[in-house]
C-alpha cells in the first residue's frame, strides 16, 4: 500500500521537475532569510538564480554539523519564532547541541512522511503502534507519534525505558506494530523470554526500527524472536527526524528517500565530489519543503549508496542502502548520537581530572554499553572511598543529563591507559554489528 | 600530634596488591598498620609505615597514585568498651569519623585505633580534653 499515491509514484520526470522548482524556492528563501546561507553562497559566488537545472545543486556549498553548532541555537532558522510551533535538539553539552525548529506546516509534512513510512511498512489505520522511541527533545518519539495519528492508527506513547512495563503492555494491549531501535527490540525479546513470556505469540507483526545502524543478521534475529517483519527507517533531526527514508515491505532492499521533500546525494567524504551512481559514499541531504529549518547540502557523515533501479512496490523514489557506518567519529549508543568530544568536554569540567580517558563501547546481549575509564591522578585521588565514588557518580550523572546515555565510569590508575604519539585513540568500539 | 598515613589508589586487578607490597618490600618499608577499602572497581590501601618519605618515593616511581593524609592514633585499653569510650566522646562533640581501623600493639595491653576525621585538629583537642591518649607520629612509626 502507498499512503500518498500521487507523490510517491510520481514519474521521474515530473518528480525531478518538482524537485527543481522546490530547490529554486528554497535557495531563494534561505538566501534572503538566513545570513549564514547568504554569506556561504556569496563566498561560493553563486546566486539563487544560478540554479537552473537540478545538477546546479552541486554548485551550492555544503552545510556541516559545525555550522549548526556555530549558529546555536536559532541562527539557521528561516522563519520567525512566532511561526515556529516546535523545537527539538540533539544531545549536546551547552552550546554544542543542534537545535531544529518546525512551523505548523513542517509538523504536518513530518507527520505525513511518518504516515507514509508506516504504510510502506504495511500498517493501516487498523493497527496499534507501540511507540518506544524516546519522547522529548529527541525527534524519534514525537515524530513517530504524529505519523501514527496522521495514519489514524492507535498509538501507545510508551517512550523508552521501563522494559517490564513495556512487556506487560505488549501482552495486555496487543499492539500490532512496534517502533524502537533494533537493539531495543532485541532487548525486549530477551527480557520477555526471561520473564517467561512467549514473545513470538504476541500480536506484534511489524517492527519499524531505526536510529542506529544494524545488519541483516540482526534483522533475522529480531524477526525470529518476535515473529515480526522488521523494517529499517532512517532519519536525522537536522533533516526532519525519522521519516526521511524507509524500506518497503515489497522490496526490503534499500530505503526509499521521500524525494518530493528531500534531495539526496552521495559524495566522496574526502574530496566532496559526487560519486558515480551506485557507488558508496556519504549521504548529503537538501530539504525542499521545510520552512523553519531548511538545510542546503547537509553532510550527514552517514555512509551509504543509492539504488536507482525501480522498485516493485511502485514507488519511484530512489532508494538508499542501509547505513553502514560513519565518516566521522560519532558513536550511536542505544540510538543516541554521541561524539567523543562531548564526553571529553564533560570530563574536563571536573576539577583535577587529567585528560587521559578511554571510552569503551560494547554490546552486552543486545544492548550497547558505554564504559568510561578515567585515570586517577594525585589531584583527584582521595583516601576516602566516598569522595572517589562521588567523582564516578558525578561523571555518570553529567553524561546522562547532557548526552542522554548511561555510562559506567571506572577509575583507573594514573598512566594506566595507553599513551599515543599524535592523535589519541580514545574510543574502543568492540561491538560486532 | 598528627600521624601521617599514606593512601594508595589500587585498581581491582589481579596482581595489584602483590605489586604494591613488593615495591614496599624492595624499599625496605615496614608496615605498621593497614586498611584496605574496596569497591567493585578500585581499592584504597591506607598504610602507616616506618618511613613515609621513602615509601612515597618508591610508590610514585612505580607509577602509583598516592596521597599523604593526616590521621589520629589513639591508645585504648584492650578490653570491652575501650573503643566505645572514644567514639562516645566524639559523638558528644559532633565530630564525624570518616573511617577508622585498629591494631593491637605488641605488648598486648593496649589497642591502637587510627581515625580519619574531617576536622583533625579539633578532634585531637576533644580527645585530649577527655583524657584520651593521642599518640604522636614518631611513636606510631616506631612501634
Amino acid at each position: 500500500m502507498i499512503f500518498n499515491e500521487e507523490f510517491e509514484t510520481l514519474p521521474r520526470e515530473a518528480l525531478e521537475a518538482l524537485q527543481l522548482k522546490r530547490l529554486q524556492q528554497v535557495t531563494e528563501r534561505v538566501y534572503h532569510t538566513v545570513g549564514f546561507y547568504r554569506k556561504a553562497f556569496d563566498k561560493a559566488g553563486i546566486k539563487p538564480d544560478d540554479i537552473r537545472r537540478l545538477e546546479d545543486l552541486r554548485k551550492l556549498p555544503f552545510t556541516e554539523k559545525q555550522d549548526l553548532r556555530d549558529n546555536y541555537p536559532f541562527g539557521l532558522f528561516a522563519a520567525p519564532m512566532t511561526s515556529i510551533v516546535r523545537l527539538h535538539a540533539s544531545s549536546g553539552t551547552t552550546g554544542k547541541a543542534t537545535v531544529v525548529g518546525y512551523t505548523k506546516r513542517d509538523i504536518e509534512t513530518w507527520a505525513e512522511l511518518m504516515a507514509r513510512s508506516f504504510v510502506a511498512a504495511g500498517l493501516t489505520k487498523n493497527d496499534m503502534i507501540h511507540n518506544a522511541y524516546g519522547y522529548g527533545l529527541f525527534t524519534g518519539g514525537l515524530g513517530a507519534h504524529y505519523g501514527a495519528e496522521r495514519l489514524g492508527a492507535s498509538v501507545i506513547p510508551i517512550s523508552g525505558g521501563n522494559t517490564r512495563r513495556q512487556i506487560m503492555i505488549l501482552q495486555d494491549f496487543g499492539p500490532t506494530a512496534i517502533c524502537c531501535t533494533p537493539s531495543y527490540a532485541l532487548y525486549l525479546a530477551e527480557q520477555g523470554e526471561e520473564m517467561g513470556v512467549d514473545m513470538r505469540s504476541l500480536k506484534l507483526r511489524v517492527g519499524v526500527l531505526g536510529a542506529e545502524p544494524w545488519t541483516e543478521r540482526m534483522r533475522e534475529e529480531i524477526e525470529d524472536k518476535l515473529n515480526i517483519m522488521a523494517l529499517d527507517i532512517y532519519g536525522l533531526s537536522e533533516v526532519i527526524g525519522p521519516g526521511v527514508s524507509i524500506e518497503c515491505t515489497e522490496g526490503r532492499q534499500g530505503l526509499h528517500v521521500f524525494e518530493d521533500h528531500f534531495i539526496v546525494e552521495v559524495i566522496n567524504p574526502v574530496t566532496g565530489e559526487t560519486v558515480p551512481n551506485g557507488e558508496p559514499g556519504e549521504l548529503v541531504f537538501t530539504t525542499l519543503t521545510k520552512e523553519a529549518f531548511p538545510l542546503i547540502r547537509y553532510r550527514t557523515r552517514d555512509l551509504s549508496r543509492l539504488m536507482r533501479e525501480p522498485c516493485r512496490c511502485g514507488r519511484t523514489h530512489v532508494r538508499m542502502d542501509r547505513v553502514t557506518g560513519r565518516s566521522d567519529d560519532m558513536l550511536i549508543i542505544r540510538g543516541v548520537n554521541v561524539f567523543p568530544s562531548q564526553i571529553e568536554a564533560i570530563l574536563l569540567r571536573i576539577e583535577g581530572l587529567e585528560p587521559h580517558y578511554e571510552m569503551i563501547v560494547d554490546r552486552e546481549g543486545s544492548l550497547d554499553t558505554l564504559e568510561i575509564r578515567v585515570e586517577v591522578g594525585e589531584e583527584l585521588f582521595s583516601d576516602e572511598v566516598r569522595k572517589m565514588q562521588e567523582i564516578e557518580r558525578r561523571i555518570s550523572k553529567d553524561i546522562k543529563e547532557y548526552l542522554g546515555v548511561t555510562a559506567a565510569v571506572r577509575l583507573v590508575q594514573a598512566k594506566g591507559l595507553t599513551r599515543f604519539e599524535g592523535k589519541a585513540q580514545r574510543v574502543i568500539d568492540r561491538r560486532k554489528i | 600530634m598528627n600521624v601521617e598515613q599514606i593512601s594508595i589508589f589500587l585498581e581491582n586487578k589481579p596482581g595489584k596488591l602483590e605489586f604494591v607490597t613488593r615495591v614496599l618490600k624492595d624499599a625496605g618499608i615496614n608496615i605498621r598498620a593497614l586498611c584496605l577499602a574496596d569497591t567493585t572497581d578500585f581499592g584504597i590501601l591506607r598504610l602507616i609505615v616506618n618511613d613515609i618519605d621513602t615509601a612515597e618515593k618508591a610508590l610514585q616511581e612505580n607509577g602509583f597514585t598516592v596521597r599523604r593524609t593526616p590521621v589520629v592514633a589513639v591508645e585504648v585499653p584492650d578490653r570491652p568498651g575501650g573503643f566505645h569510650s572514644i567514639v562516645a566522646v566524639l559523638q558528644k562533640k559532633n565530630i564525624t569519623v570518616e573511617y577508622t581501623y585498629a591494631f593491637v600493639d605488641r605488648s598486648g595491653e593496649n589497642a591502637l585505633i587510627i581515625f580519619r576525621f574531617d576536622r583533625t585538629e579539633e578532634a585531637i583537642e576533644v580527645l585530649k580534653e577527655s583524657g584520651i591518649t593521642v599518640l604522636p607520629g614518631e611513636r606510631v612509626y616506631r612501634l
